[in-house]
């Protein structure tokens, strides 16, 4: 048991970021710090992926001319993860433009106060 | 108090999902895995004489899934133009 | 903005340097680590030192807001480059087998439709960080 969970300690490491990016999410009320959790998941996804592409001994997938028997990381996660990260910049900077415009309209961060502010329709 | 709870509980209900599933992959850095074996062996012995590029991520991106990174330059656009919407771009 | 002489300084003798590595690292996509994606956000954190240490205005004068948007629209000219391998009767976005020419492998021109692919992305990701850096560090507002 204890070798099998030694043996998965990149996944392990990042489940656990993805769940303290979930409860941040979750229970913070202020928008920054939910923006900062969904950049904490969105890095545990990314440790994830390139933990899965790793081979014991592998080089970084750059062709060695003329080389044998070199074995290589699985290039396939780090082109996804490429993708996923401009995503991500994206995502974050739109939820960023958001909060500027929220902020401005009601001088205020806290997403219940913001929900009350709505309602009373001012 | 009630947030608080609510994230505890879902905090246990996806950590007991994912260390279900984290147990059950291979392990980390086992040339077996099936991520490894099935199509990578192609790209890695055919990507030089394929797209005579010497990085093999470029080469996927770039030329295998193409398409895919056209769409990430568009998300990349997409977000720049609503950025300046929301935030009133230029005028004043 | 600041008026911190080491800050200013250190910036202006950087920034070509660090644009040099940026182009460097778009330029050789296809052979080393990185490519148009890391080396257009190394152009862009150049472009937004200037804008944090000289202040938006003097910025904006390195690279206008006209050629960032001409920039910004190098997504069609990736569409454009696609097209080659239909006009030449093979799929979108085909390279060797479209008649492109790849080149020796390890050679700078090298890589076909990758080399040109490499430099239009770069452009685009760094007039996105100029651009992004500019809506949301705007000032005052009305």
């Amino acid at each position: 048991m204890i070798h099998e969970a030694l043996s998965q300690y990149n996944y392990i490491v990042s489940s656990t970021l993805f769940l303290i990016g979930l409860y941040t999410m979750i229970t913070r009320r202020n928008l920054l710090k939910k923006i900062i959790g969904l950049n904490i998941m969105d890095t545990s996804v990314f440790l994830f992926f390139i933990s899965m592409g790793s081979v014991e001994g592998g080089r970084a997938p750059i062709v060695i001319p003329g080389a044998e028997d070199v074995v290589y990381v699985n290039p396939l996660p780090q082109a996804l993860i490429l993708t996923a990260i401009v995503v991500a910049v994206s995502v974050t900077a739109f939820a960023l433009a958001l909060t500027i415009r929220l902020y401005e309209d009601y001088g205020t961060l806290d997403a219940d106060r913001i929900r009350e502010l709505r309602e009373r329709g001012t | 108090m009630r947030r608080k709870m609510i994230g505890l509980t879902l905090l246990l209900l996806v950590g007991y999902v994912l260390a279900g599933l984290v147990m059950e992959m291979p392990p980390v850095g086992s040339p077996d895995a099936p991520a490894y074996t099935r199509t990578i062996p192609r790209y890695l012995s055919r990507s030089v004489e394929d797209t005579g590029a010497m990085n093999i991520v470029a080469s996927i991106i770039l030329d295998y899934r193409a398409y895919d990174t056209l769409g990430e330059a568009t998300v990349l656009f997409t977000a720049a133009l609503a950025i300046l919407a929301v935030t009133g771009g230029d005028e004043e | 903005m600041t008026e911190d002489i080491i800050v200013k300084t250190s910036a202006r003798l950087m920034t070509p340097f660090i644009q040099m590595f940026g182009l460097y690292v778009i330029f050789h996509g296809h052979l080393t680590p990185g490519g148009g994606f890391q080396g257009g956000a190394i152009i862009g954190a150049s472009m937004i030192l200037l804008a944090v240490v000289y202040g938006l205005e003097e910025g904006e004068k390195r690279l206008g807001h006209d050629a960032s948007t001409v920039l910004e629209s190098s997504t069609l000219f990736y569409a454009l480059i696609g097209l080659i391998g239909i006009a030449a009767g093979y799929s979108f976005l085909a390279n060797r087998v479209a008649g492109i020419p790849v080149g020796t492998p390890g050679a700078l021109f090298s890589g076909g439709a990758i080399f040109a692919i490499n430099i239009v992305v770069g452009l685009k990701v760094a007039s996105t960080g100029k651009t992004l850096f500019y809506a949301l560090s705007r000032e005052e507002r009305p």
